[in-house]
Protein backbone atom coordinates (compact mmCIF):
# COMPACT_ATOMS: atom_id res chain seq x y z
CA UNK A 1 0.00 0.00 0.00
CA UNK A 2 1.60 3.18 -1.03
CA UNK A 3 2.40 5.64 2.63
CA UNK A 4 0.05 8.33 1.97
CA UNK A 5 -0.09 11.80 2.98
CA UNK A 6 -0.66 15.63 2.33
CA UNK A 7 2.60 16.40 1.56
CA UNK A 8 3.17 13.68 -0.89
CA UNK A 9 2.96 14.65 -4.55
CA UNK A 10 2.83 12.00 -7.22
CA UNK A 11 4.77 13.59 -10.81
CA UNK A 12 4.87 11.80 -14.25
CA UNK A 13 8.01 11.56 -15.39
CA UNK A 14 6.70 13.12 -18.70
CA UNK A 15 2.96 13.74 -19.31
CA UNK A 16 3.64 14.78 -22.70
CA UNK A 17 4.97 11.24 -23.96
CA UNK A 18 2.25 9.77 -25.63
CA UNK A 19 2.26 6.49 -23.49
CA UNK A 20 2.39 8.43 -20.02
CA UNK A 21 0.27 6.47 -18.41
CA UNK A 22 2.03 3.29 -19.02
CA UNK A 23 5.21 4.92 -17.50
CA UNK A 24 6.31 4.65 -14.12
CA UNK A 25 5.64 7.67 -11.66
CA UNK A 26 7.31 9.47 -9.09
CA UNK A 27 6.72 10.08 -5.86
CA UNK A 28 8.14 12.79 -3.63
CA UNK A 29 7.51 13.78 -0.26
CA UNK A 30 9.28 15.91 2.52
CA UNK A 31 11.16 14.38 4.69
CA UNK A 32 11.64 14.14 8.49
CA UNK A 33 15.72 13.31 9.31
CA UNK A 34 16.89 13.49 13.05
CA UNK A 35 20.19 15.11 13.29
CA UNK A 36 21.78 14.14 16.98
CA UNK A 37 21.26 13.37 19.31
CA UNK A 38 24.61 11.95 19.21
CA UNK A 39 26.32 13.41 16.67
CA UNK A 40 29.69 14.52 16.36
CA UNK A 41 29.45 18.16 15.46
CA UNK A 42 27.04 19.28 17.74
CA UNK A 43 29.30 19.51 20.16
CA UNK A 44 27.54 17.60 23.02
CA UNK A 45 24.17 16.51 22.98
CA UNK A 46 21.40 17.84 21.09
CA UNK A 47 18.93 17.34 18.26
CA UNK A 48 17.39 18.36 15.52
CA UNK A 49 14.63 17.80 13.92
CA UNK A 50 15.20 19.08 9.88
CA UNK A 51 12.38 18.62 7.34
CA UNK A 52 13.99 18.00 3.99
CA UNK A 53 12.74 18.56 0.49
CA UNK A 54 15.83 16.59 -1.45
CA UNK A 55 18.54 17.95 0.47
CA UNK A 56 17.57 21.25 0.92
CA UNK A 57 16.39 22.45 4.81
CA UNK A 58 12.90 23.69 4.62
CA UNK A 59 12.30 23.82 8.86
CA UNK A 60 14.82 22.57 11.42
CA UNK A 61 13.69 22.49 15.40
CA UNK A 62 16.13 22.27 17.54
CA UNK A 63 15.41 19.82 20.57
CA UNK A 64 17.36 20.78 23.65
CA UNK A 65 17.62 20.10 27.10
CA UNK A 66 19.45 16.58 27.04
CA UNK A 67 22.07 18.43 29.25
CA UNK A 68 20.27 19.90 31.76
CA UNK A 69 21.29 20.48 34.42
CA UNK A 70 18.59 22.88 36.28
CA UNK A 71 22.00 25.07 37.59
CA UNK A 72 19.49 27.97 38.23
CA UNK A 73 17.65 25.93 41.07
CA UNK A 74 21.10 24.77 42.29
CA UNK A 75 22.20 28.21 42.54
CA UNK A 76 19.31 29.08 44.67
CA UNK A 77 20.24 26.46 47.32
CA UNK A 78 23.94 27.47 47.45
CA UNK A 79 26.00 30.41 48.76
CA UNK A 80 27.34 32.92 46.42
CA UNK A 81 30.80 31.58 46.97
CA UNK A 82 29.39 28.17 46.09
CA UNK A 83 28.27 28.67 43.36
CA UNK A 84 31.64 29.59 41.46
CA UNK A 85 32.63 26.34 40.56
CA UNK A 86 29.10 25.46 38.69
CA UNK A 87 29.85 28.25 36.73
CA UNK A 88 32.65 26.44 35.41
CA UNK A 89 30.66 23.43 34.25
CA UNK A 90 28.11 25.93 31.89
CA UNK A 91 30.92 26.32 29.38
CA UNK A 92 33.18 24.18 29.68
CA UNK A 93 35.43 25.21 26.77
CA UNK A 94 35.51 28.47 28.36
CA UNK A 95 35.08 28.26 32.40
CA UNK A 96 37.45 30.56 33.18
CA UNK A 97 35.38 33.57 31.43
CA UNK A 98 32.22 32.13 33.15
CA UNK A 99 34.00 32.63 36.60
CA UNK A 100 34.28 35.91 35.33
CA UNK A 101 31.23 36.55 34.30
CA UNK A 102 29.53 35.71 38.16
CA UNK A 103 31.99 37.31 40.08
CA UNK A 104 31.41 41.11 38.24
CA UNK A 105 27.82 40.39 38.17
CA UNK A 106 28.48 39.87 42.42
CA UNK A 107 30.35 42.45 42.67
CA UNK A 108 27.81 44.77 40.90
CA UNK A 109 25.21 43.36 43.43
CA UNK A 110 27.45 44.18 46.38
CA UNK A 111 28.95 47.39 44.85
CA UNK A 112 32.41 45.88 45.21
CA UNK A 113 35.48 47.43 44.11
CA UNK A 114 38.48 45.11 42.25
CA UNK A 115 41.71 46.41 43.16
CA UNK A 116 43.99 47.33 40.11
CA UNK A 117 46.40 44.52 39.97
CA UNK A 118 43.46 41.66 40.19
CA UNK A 119 42.06 43.65 37.27
CA UNK A 120 44.72 42.90 34.97
CA UNK A 121 45.12 39.98 36.18
CA UNK A 122 41.79 39.37 35.29
CA UNK A 123 41.84 40.46 31.89
CA UNK A 124 45.10 38.81 31.14
CA UNK A 125 43.66 34.99 31.81
CA UNK A 126 40.44 36.52 30.14
CA UNK A 127 41.94 36.81 27.50
CA UNK A 128 44.00 33.55 27.65
CA UNK A 129 40.89 32.27 27.74
CA UNK A 130 39.56 33.86 24.88
CA UNK A 131 42.14 32.60 22.57
CA UNK A 132 41.69 28.83 24.02
CA UNK A 133 38.00 29.34 23.51
CA UNK A 134 38.77 30.51 19.54
CA UNK A 135 41.08 28.09 19.08
CA UNK A 136 39.02 25.33 20.13
CA UNK A 137 36.34 26.96 17.73
CA UNK A 138 38.82 27.05 14.89
CA UNK A 139 39.94 23.37 15.18
CA UNK A 140 36.42 21.83 15.77
CA UNK A 141 34.49 24.03 12.79
CA UNK A 142 36.97 23.04 10.34
CA UNK A 143 37.17 19.23 11.51
CA UNK A 144 32.79 19.70 11.23
CA UNK A 145 33.50 20.65 7.55
CA UNK A 146 35.80 18.16 6.67
CA UNK A 147 39.67 20.35 7.02
CA UNK A 148 40.61 18.00 9.61
CA UNK A 149 44.38 19.21 9.42
CA UNK A 150 44.04 22.85 11.06
CA UNK A 151 42.61 20.98 14.31
CA UNK A 152 45.94 19.15 15.34
CA UNK A 153 47.83 22.72 14.59
CA UNK A 154 45.26 24.71 17.18
CA UNK A 155 45.20 22.08 19.77
CA UNK A 156 48.82 21.92 19.73
CA UNK A 157 49.25 25.48 20.56
CA UNK A 158 45.79 25.32 23.21
CA UNK A 159 47.95 22.76 25.03
CA UNK A 160 50.41 25.01 26.10
CA UNK A 161 47.68 27.32 27.63
CA UNK A 162 46.17 24.83 29.19
CA UNK A 163 49.12 23.58 30.92
CA UNK A 164 49.16 26.84 31.73
CA UNK A 165 46.31 27.16 33.66
CA UNK A 166 47.24 23.97 34.98
CA UNK A 167 50.48 25.54 36.57
CA UNK A 168 48.12 29.04 37.39
CA UNK A 169 45.57 27.17 39.71
CA UNK A 170 45.70 23.50 39.34
CA UNK A 171 43.05 22.47 36.88
CA UNK A 172 42.99 22.76 33.18
CA UNK A 173 39.56 23.09 32.07
CA UNK A 174 37.25 23.33 35.14
CA UNK A 175 39.31 26.02 36.83
CA UNK A 176 37.30 28.36 39.47
CA UNK A 177 40.44 30.74 39.57
CA UNK A 178 38.35 34.04 40.27
CA UNK A 179 37.08 35.16 43.44
CA UNK A 180 34.55 37.24 44.27
CA UNK A 181 36.52 40.90 44.98
CA UNK A 182 39.64 39.32 43.21
CA UNK A 183 41.68 36.16 41.93
CA UNK A 184 42.46 33.13 43.98
CA UNK A 185 46.19 33.70 43.64
CA UNK A 186 49.20 36.11 41.59
CA UNK A 187 50.93 35.14 38.96
CA UNK A 188 54.46 34.19 39.41
CA UNK A 189 57.70 35.28 37.92
CA UNK A 190 57.56 31.71 36.31
CA UNK A 191 54.09 31.95 34.53
CA UNK A 192 54.35 35.54 33.30
CA UNK A 193 57.69 34.48 31.18
CA UNK A 194 56.03 31.45 30.21
CA UNK A 195 53.25 34.27 28.98
CA UNK A 196 55.31 36.25 27.17
CA UNK A 197 57.01 33.56 25.19
CA UNK A 198 54.14 32.06 24.26
CA UNK A 199 53.25 35.67 22.92
CA UNK A 200 55.88 35.65 21.23
CA UNK A 201 55.38 32.68 19.82
CA UNK A 202 51.70 32.70 18.86
CA UNK A 203 51.30 35.80 16.04
CA UNK A 204 53.35 33.39 13.51
CA UNK A 205 51.09 30.16 14.44
CA UNK A 206 47.68 32.20 14.03
CA UNK A 207 49.00 33.07 10.10
CA UNK A 208 49.22 29.62 10.13
CA UNK A 209 46.24 28.88 11.01
CA UNK A 210 44.82 30.95 8.37
CA UNK A 211 46.95 29.59 5.45
CA UNK A 212 45.35 25.78 6.11
CA UNK A 213 42.04 27.04 5.90
CA UNK A 214 42.43 30.20 3.53
CA UNK A 215 43.95 28.16 0.80
CA UNK A 216 41.72 25.29 1.44
CA UNK A 217 39.10 25.84 -1.73
CA UNK A 218 36.85 23.18 -0.14
CA UNK A 219 36.44 24.44 3.32
CA UNK A 220 36.20 28.23 1.56
CA UNK A 221 32.72 26.87 -0.29
CA UNK A 222 31.48 25.75 2.43
CA UNK A 223 31.96 28.93 4.35
CA UNK A 224 31.82 31.79 2.01
CA UNK A 225 27.85 32.62 1.81
CA UNK A 226 27.24 30.06 3.97
CA UNK A 227 24.36 30.51 7.26
CA UNK A 228 23.80 33.97 5.84
CA UNK A 229 22.34 36.40 8.97
CA UNK A 230 21.32 40.08 8.30
CA UNK A 231 22.34 42.75 10.63
CA UNK A 232 18.88 43.50 11.43
CA UNK A 233 17.77 39.94 11.91
CA UNK A 234 20.88 38.86 14.03
CA UNK A 235 19.79 41.75 16.78
CA UNK A 236 16.15 41.02 16.28
CA UNK A 237 17.67 37.57 17.77
CA UNK A 238 19.55 39.09 20.31
CA UNK A 239 23.09 37.04 18.86
CA UNK A 240 25.70 38.40 20.20
CA UNK A 241 29.69 37.94 20.10
CA UNK A 242 31.35 37.40 17.02
CA UNK A 243 28.18 36.02 15.46
CA UNK A 244 26.20 38.92 15.74
CA UNK A 245 29.69 41.31 14.62
CA UNK A 246 29.61 39.21 11.51
CA UNK A 247 26.87 40.76 10.50
CA UNK A 248 28.45 44.24 10.43
CA UNK A 249 27.23 45.23 13.91
CA UNK A 250 29.45 46.68 16.32
CA UNK A 251 28.28 45.49 19.71
CA UNK A 252 31.18 44.50 21.94
CA UNK A 253 30.65 44.97 25.64
CA UNK A 254 34.39 45.10 26.49
CA UNK A 255 34.82 48.41 24.30
CA UNK A 256 31.16 49.94 25.09
CA UNK A 257 30.31 48.87 28.50
CA UNK A 258 33.94 48.68 29.44
CA UNK A 259 35.21 46.45 32.45
CA UNK A 260 38.28 45.17 34.49
CA UNK A 261 41.05 46.77 32.35
CA UNK A 262 39.49 46.86 28.73
CA UNK A 263 39.83 50.64 29.18
CA UNK A 264 43.30 51.04 29.83
CA UNK A 265 43.98 49.01 26.64
CA UNK A 266 43.82 49.91 23.03
CA UNK A 267 42.49 47.41 21.41
CA UNK A 268 40.08 46.98 17.97
CA UNK A 269 36.88 44.83 17.62
CA UNK A 270 36.90 43.37 14.28
CA UNK A 271 33.12 43.38 12.77
CA UNK A 272 32.59 41.93 9.40
CA UNK A 273 30.42 42.86 6.55
CA UNK A 274 28.35 39.71 4.83
CA UNK A 275 26.95 37.68 8.26
CA UNK A 276 28.17 34.32 6.62
CA UNK A 277 30.45 32.03 8.69
CA UNK A 278 34.22 33.10 6.86
CA UNK A 279 32.90 36.74 8.05
CA UNK A 280 32.55 35.10 11.72
CA UNK A 281 35.95 33.04 10.96
CA UNK A 282 37.43 36.40 10.21
CA UNK A 283 36.32 37.98 12.81
CA UNK A 284 37.71 35.20 15.31
CA UNK A 285 41.28 35.05 13.76
CA UNK A 286 41.23 38.87 14.03
CA UNK A 287 40.17 38.97 18.03
CA UNK A 288 43.23 36.11 18.19
CA UNK A 289 45.26 39.26 17.16
CA UNK A 290 43.52 41.51 19.80
CA UNK A 291 43.84 39.29 22.42
CA UNK A 292 47.54 38.86 22.34
CA UNK A 293 47.96 42.36 22.20
CA UNK A 294 45.65 43.07 25.42
CA UNK A 295 47.86 40.78 27.00
CA UNK A 296 50.85 41.80 25.91
CA UNK A 297 49.47 45.73 27.37
CA UNK A 298 48.61 44.02 30.67
CA UNK A 299 51.96 42.58 31.08
CA UNK A 300 53.26 46.35 30.93
CA UNK A 301 50.84 48.28 32.36
CA UNK A 302 50.58 46.01 35.60
CA UNK A 303 51.37 47.39 38.74
CA UNK A 304 52.40 45.74 41.79
CA UNK A 305 49.28 45.56 44.33
CA UNK A 306 46.65 43.12 46.41
CA UNK A 307 45.17 41.07 44.23
CA UNK A 308 42.12 40.89 46.61
CA UNK A 309 39.59 43.39 48.02
CA UNK A 310 39.84 45.14 51.12
CA UNK A 311 36.64 44.03 52.54
CA UNK A 312 36.71 40.81 55.27
CA UNK A 313 32.93 40.70 55.71
CA UNK A 314 32.99 39.69 51.77
CA UNK A 315 36.24 37.88 50.48
CA UNK A 316 37.51 34.73 51.04
CA UNK A 317 40.94 34.95 53.35
CA UNK A 318 44.00 34.27 51.53
CA UNK A 319 44.90 30.29 51.39
CA UNK A 320 48.19 30.96 53.67
CA UNK A 321 46.66 32.05 56.82
CA UNK A 322 42.77 29.93 56.16
CA UNK A 323 45.87 27.42 56.81
CA UNK A 324 47.65 29.03 60.01
CA UNK A 325 45.33 31.22 61.86
CA UNK A 326 42.20 30.38 63.63
CA UNK A 327 39.93 33.00 62.79
CA UNK A 328 41.10 32.82 59.01
CA UNK A 329 40.04 29.36 59.05
CA UNK A 330 36.14 30.22 60.98
CA UNK A 331 36.12 33.38 58.42
CA UNK A 332 36.79 30.67 55.22
CA UNK A 333 34.49 28.36 57.03
CA UNK A 334 31.38 31.00 57.47
CA UNK A 335 31.21 32.32 53.88
CA UNK A 336 31.09 28.92 52.77
CA UNK A 337 28.54 27.52 54.67
CA UNK A 338 26.66 30.79 55.15
CA UNK A 339 27.42 32.92 53.06
CA UNK A 340 27.59 36.89 53.28
CA UNK A 341 24.62 39.31 53.41
CA UNK A 342 24.14 40.70 50.22
CA UNK A 343 21.72 43.87 50.17
CA UNK A 344 18.15 43.57 48.73
CA UNK A 345 17.86 44.06 45.16
CA UNK A 346 18.24 43.01 41.38
CA UNK A 347 21.14 43.56 38.92
CA UNK A 348 21.91 42.27 35.41
CA UNK A 349 25.39 42.26 34.48
CA UNK A 350 26.76 41.11 30.88
CA UNK A 351 30.43 40.13 30.05
CA UNK A 352 31.77 39.55 26.51
CA UNK A 353 32.80 36.09 26.55
CA UNK A 354 34.02 34.73 23.72
CA UNK A 355 30.79 33.13 22.41
CA UNK A 356 29.01 36.65 23.23
CA UNK A 357 27.26 38.46 25.76
CA UNK A 358 27.47 36.32 28.71
CA UNK A 359 24.83 37.79 31.25
CA UNK A 360 23.98 37.29 34.75
CA UNK A 361 20.73 38.61 35.93
CA UNK A 362 20.79 38.28 40.50
CA UNK A 363 17.56 38.36 42.39
CA UNK A 364 18.74 38.91 46.29
CA UNK A 365 16.57 39.58 48.69
CA UNK A 366 19.19 39.67 51.09
CA UNK A 367 21.13 36.85 52.98
CA UNK A 368 23.63 34.42 52.09
CA UNK A 369 21.77 32.86 49.05
CA UNK A 370 21.03 34.42 45.48
CA UNK A 371 17.04 34.03 45.49
CA UNK A 372 16.62 33.99 41.98
CA UNK A 373 19.70 33.35 39.52
CA UNK A 374 19.29 33.37 35.93
CA UNK A 375 22.08 33.01 33.49
CA UNK A 376 21.54 34.46 29.80
CA UNK A 377 23.51 31.81 27.78
CA UNK A 378 24.62 32.83 24.35
CA UNK A 379 24.34 29.39 22.75
CA UNK A 380 20.89 29.13 23.92
CA UNK A 381 20.21 32.37 22.10
CA UNK A 382 22.00 31.36 19.38
CA UNK A 383 19.72 28.29 19.16
CA UNK A 384 17.08 30.32 18.90
CA UNK A 385 18.22 31.75 15.17
CA UNK A 386 19.29 27.97 14.06
CA UNK A 387 16.11 27.63 11.96
CA UNK A 388 15.91 31.27 10.22
CA UNK A 389 19.29 30.79 9.49
CA UNK A 390 19.56 27.39 8.27
CA UNK A 391 16.35 27.54 5.90
CA UNK A 392 17.44 26.57 2.57
CA UNK A 393 21.05 25.11 2.95
CA UNK A 394 21.94 21.34 2.73
CA UNK A 395 21.70 18.85 4.90
CA UNK A 396 25.06 19.15 5.31
CA UNK A 397 25.12 23.13 6.04
CA UNK A 398 23.54 22.20 9.11
CA UNK A 399 27.05 21.13 10.65
CA UNK A 400 28.24 24.48 9.62
CA UNK A 401 25.46 26.46 11.54
CA UNK A 402 26.30 24.61 14.60
CA UNK A 403 30.13 25.28 14.50
CA UNK A 404 29.19 28.55 13.50
CA UNK A 405 27.99 29.56 16.94
CA UNK A 406 30.46 27.65 18.61
CA UNK A 407 27.65 26.03 20.47
CA UNK A 408 28.49 24.38 24.21
CA UNK A 409 25.59 22.46 24.81
CA UNK A 410 25.98 22.81 28.19
CA UNK A 411 25.87 26.24 28.68
CA UNK A 412 22.73 25.90 26.33
CA UNK A 413 21.05 23.76 28.32
CA UNK A 414 22.25 24.75 31.82
CA UNK B 1 15.17 60.70 38.08
CA UNK B 2 17.22 58.75 34.69
CA UNK B 3 16.06 60.17 31.63
CA UNK B 4 14.70 56.97 30.20
CA UNK B 5 12.28 56.72 33.19
CA UNK B 6 11.07 60.05 33.20
CA UNK B 7 10.41 60.06 29.02
CA UNK B 8 8.46 56.27 29.98
CA UNK B 9 6.48 58.45 32.95
CA UNK B 10 5.46 61.22 30.25
CA UNK B 11 4.67 58.85 27.77
CA UNK B 12 2.23 56.64 29.77
CA UNK B 13 -0.70 58.02 32.18
CA UNK B 14 -1.53 54.88 33.30
CA UNK B 15 0.03 51.71 33.94
CA UNK B 16 3.31 51.98 34.78
CA UNK B 17 2.97 50.62 38.42
CA UNK B 18 6.83 51.35 39.02
CA UNK B 19 10.07 52.97 38.75
CA UNK B 20 13.50 51.92 40.17
CA UNK B 21 17.24 52.54 39.65
CA UNK B 22 19.51 50.42 41.31
CA UNK B 23 23.34 50.07 40.89
CA UNK B 24 22.95 51.83 37.39
CA UNK B 25 20.24 49.24 35.95
CA UNK B 26 16.85 50.69 35.15
CA UNK B 27 13.65 49.19 35.64
CA UNK B 28 9.85 50.00 34.79
CA UNK B 29 7.01 47.83 35.83
CA UNK B 30 3.89 47.70 33.98
CA UNK B 31 0.72 45.83 34.53
CA UNK B 32 -0.27 43.10 32.54
CA UNK B 33 -2.80 44.54 30.07
CA UNK B 34 -0.47 47.74 29.31
CA UNK B 35 2.69 44.84 28.81
CA UNK B 36 2.63 45.15 24.96
CA UNK B 37 1.98 48.45 24.26
CA UNK B 38 4.65 49.98 26.55
CA UNK B 39 7.21 47.11 25.21
CA UNK B 40 6.18 48.45 21.65
CA UNK B 41 6.88 52.03 23.05
CA UNK B 42 10.59 50.77 24.05
CA UNK B 43 11.10 49.60 20.55
CA UNK B 44 9.69 51.94 18.37
CA UNK B 45 10.44 55.29 20.40
CA UNK B 46 13.24 57.32 18.33
CA UNK B 47 14.19 58.01 22.34
CA UNK B 48 14.05 54.30 23.23
CA UNK B 49 15.26 52.40 20.20
CA UNK B 50 15.35 49.32 22.39
CA UNK B 51 16.13 46.97 19.49
CA UNK B 52 17.72 44.25 20.73
CA UNK B 53 16.51 41.44 23.62
CA UNK B 54 18.55 40.15 26.63
CA UNK B 55 17.00 38.01 28.28
CA UNK B 56 13.64 36.68 29.38
CA UNK B 57 13.20 35.59 33.03
CA UNK B 58 10.88 35.12 35.86
CA UNK B 59 10.61 35.21 39.52
CA UNK B 60 8.34 33.67 41.93
CA UNK B 61 6.95 35.42 45.37
CA UNK B 62 4.65 32.96 46.28
CA UNK B 63 3.41 34.98 49.85
CA UNK B 64 2.71 37.63 47.22
CA UNK B 65 -1.44 38.04 45.70
CA UNK B 66 -0.03 38.48 42.11
CA UNK B 67 2.98 35.83 42.32
CA UNK B 68 4.96 35.70 39.52
CA UNK B 69 7.05 38.13 38.13
CA UNK B 70 8.16 38.12 34.50
CA UNK B 71 11.29 40.18 33.32
CA UNK B 72 12.21 41.58 30.10
CA UNK B 73 15.87 42.98 29.61
CA UNK B 74 16.11 45.19 26.27
CA UNK B 75 19.66 47.28 25.41
CA UNK B 76 19.92 49.71 22.42
CA UNK B 77 22.39 48.85 19.71
CA UNK B 78 22.67 52.75 18.27
CA UNK B 79 21.84 54.72 21.84
CA UNK B 80 23.68 52.11 24.02
CA UNK B 81 22.01 52.13 26.97
CA UNK B 82 19.32 49.20 29.29
CA UNK B 83 16.38 48.74 30.53
CA UNK B 84 14.41 45.99 32.57
CA UNK B 85 10.90 45.34 32.13
CA UNK B 86 8.39 43.79 34.38
CA UNK B 87 5.12 42.59 34.92
CA UNK B 88 3.32 40.35 37.59
CA UNK B 89 1.06 37.53 36.81
CA UNK B 90 -1.24 35.99 39.37
CA UNK B 91 -0.92 32.25 39.85
CA UNK B 92 -4.52 31.31 38.96
CA UNK B 93 -4.08 33.27 35.71
CA UNK B 94 -0.76 32.94 34.65
CA UNK B 95 -0.76 34.67 30.96
CA UNK B 96 1.16 37.68 29.63
CA UNK B 97 1.33 38.79 26.04
CA UNK B 98 4.07 37.27 24.06
CA UNK B 99 6.75 40.00 22.53
CA UNK B 100 7.68 37.74 20.08
CA UNK B 101 6.13 39.79 17.22
CA UNK B 102 8.49 42.47 18.53
CA UNK B 103 11.98 40.88 19.13
CA UNK B 104 12.28 37.39 17.37
CA UNK B 105 15.31 36.26 19.34
CA UNK B 106 12.24 36.13 22.43
CA UNK B 107 10.60 32.63 21.27
CA UNK B 108 12.99 30.91 22.56
CA UNK B 109 13.45 32.38 25.47
CA UNK B 110 9.27 32.91 26.72
CA UNK B 111 9.70 28.74 25.94
CA UNK B 112 12.38 28.94 28.49
CA UNK B 113 9.78 30.56 30.83
CA UNK B 114 6.97 28.79 30.28
CA UNK B 115 9.24 25.37 30.95
CA UNK B 116 10.49 26.22 33.83
CA UNK B 117 7.86 28.53 35.45
CA UNK B 118 4.96 27.68 33.86
CA UNK B 119 4.02 31.02 32.84
CA UNK B 120 1.83 31.17 29.59
CA UNK B 121 2.57 33.87 26.65
CA UNK B 122 -0.24 34.98 24.36
CA UNK B 123 0.11 34.77 20.62
CA UNK B 124 3.35 32.67 21.07
CA UNK B 125 4.00 30.82 18.10
CA UNK B 126 5.16 27.88 19.36
CA UNK B 127 4.82 27.37 23.36
CA UNK B 128 6.29 24.22 24.04
CA UNK B 129 8.50 22.70 26.86
CA UNK B 130 12.43 23.31 25.54
CA UNK B 131 14.66 22.09 28.56
CA UNK B 132 12.61 19.39 29.99
CA UNK B 133 11.30 16.46 27.80
CA UNK B 134 7.84 17.12 26.31
CA UNK B 135 5.90 14.65 28.50
CA UNK B 136 7.32 15.98 31.53
CA UNK B 137 4.40 16.30 33.93
CA UNK B 138 5.85 16.75 37.41
CA UNK B 139 5.61 20.62 37.40
CA UNK B 140 7.28 23.31 36.63
CA UNK B 141 11.28 23.39 38.41
CA UNK B 142 12.07 26.51 39.12
CA UNK B 143 8.64 27.64 41.06
CA UNK B 144 10.06 27.88 44.62
CA UNK B 145 7.51 24.72 45.81
CA UNK B 146 9.27 22.56 43.89
CA UNK B 147 12.01 20.75 45.42
CA UNK B 148 15.50 20.95 45.31
CA UNK B 149 15.64 17.13 44.92
CA UNK B 150 12.90 16.60 41.86
CA UNK B 151 9.43 15.32 42.37
CA UNK B 152 7.59 11.68 41.24
CA UNK B 153 9.64 8.69 40.38
CA UNK B 154 13.10 10.07 41.90
CA UNK B 155 10.79 10.63 45.11
CA UNK B 156 11.33 6.51 45.33
CA UNK B 157 15.24 6.38 45.66
CA UNK B 158 16.79 5.60 48.77
CA UNK B 159 19.44 8.67 49.81
CA UNK B 160 21.47 8.53 52.33
CA UNK B 161 21.23 11.12 55.24
CA UNK B 162 23.84 13.22 56.44
CA UNK B 163 24.88 10.77 59.12
CA UNK B 164 25.16 7.73 57.79
CA UNK B 165 27.18 8.82 54.86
Amino acid sequence: MAFEDQRTTVYKIDPEHPESESLPTLRTEELLLNMGPQHPSTHGVLKVILELEGERLVKSTPVMGYLHRGVEKLAEDGTYHQFIPHTDRLDYVCAMYNNFAYCRAVEKLLNLQVPERAEYLRTIVAEVQRIIGHQFWLGAQALDIGAMTVFFYTFRDREILLDWFNELCGARLTTSWYRIGGVERDLTPALIDKLKQFLEYFPAKIDEYQVFLEKNRIWIGRTKGVAVISAEDAVSFGLSGPVLRGSGVDYDLRKYEPYSAYPKCEFSVPVGKNGDTYDRYWIRVMELYESVKIIRQCLEQMQEGPIMADAPSVTLPPKERVFTNLEAMIQQFKLFSQGFDAPPGEIYCGTEAHKGELGFYIVSTGGGKPYRLKIRAPSFVHMGAFDHMARGYMISDACTIFGTYDIVMGECDR
Amino acid sequence: MHPLLDRIQQAFSSGITGLAEWRGDVAVTVSRDKLHEVAQFLRDDPWMDFDYIVHVSSVDWPDDEERFEVVWEFYSIRKRHRIRLKARVPESDCVVDSLTDLWKGADFMEREVYDMMGIRFRNHPDLRRILMPDDYTEGYPLRKDFPLRGKGWRDTFEFLDEISR
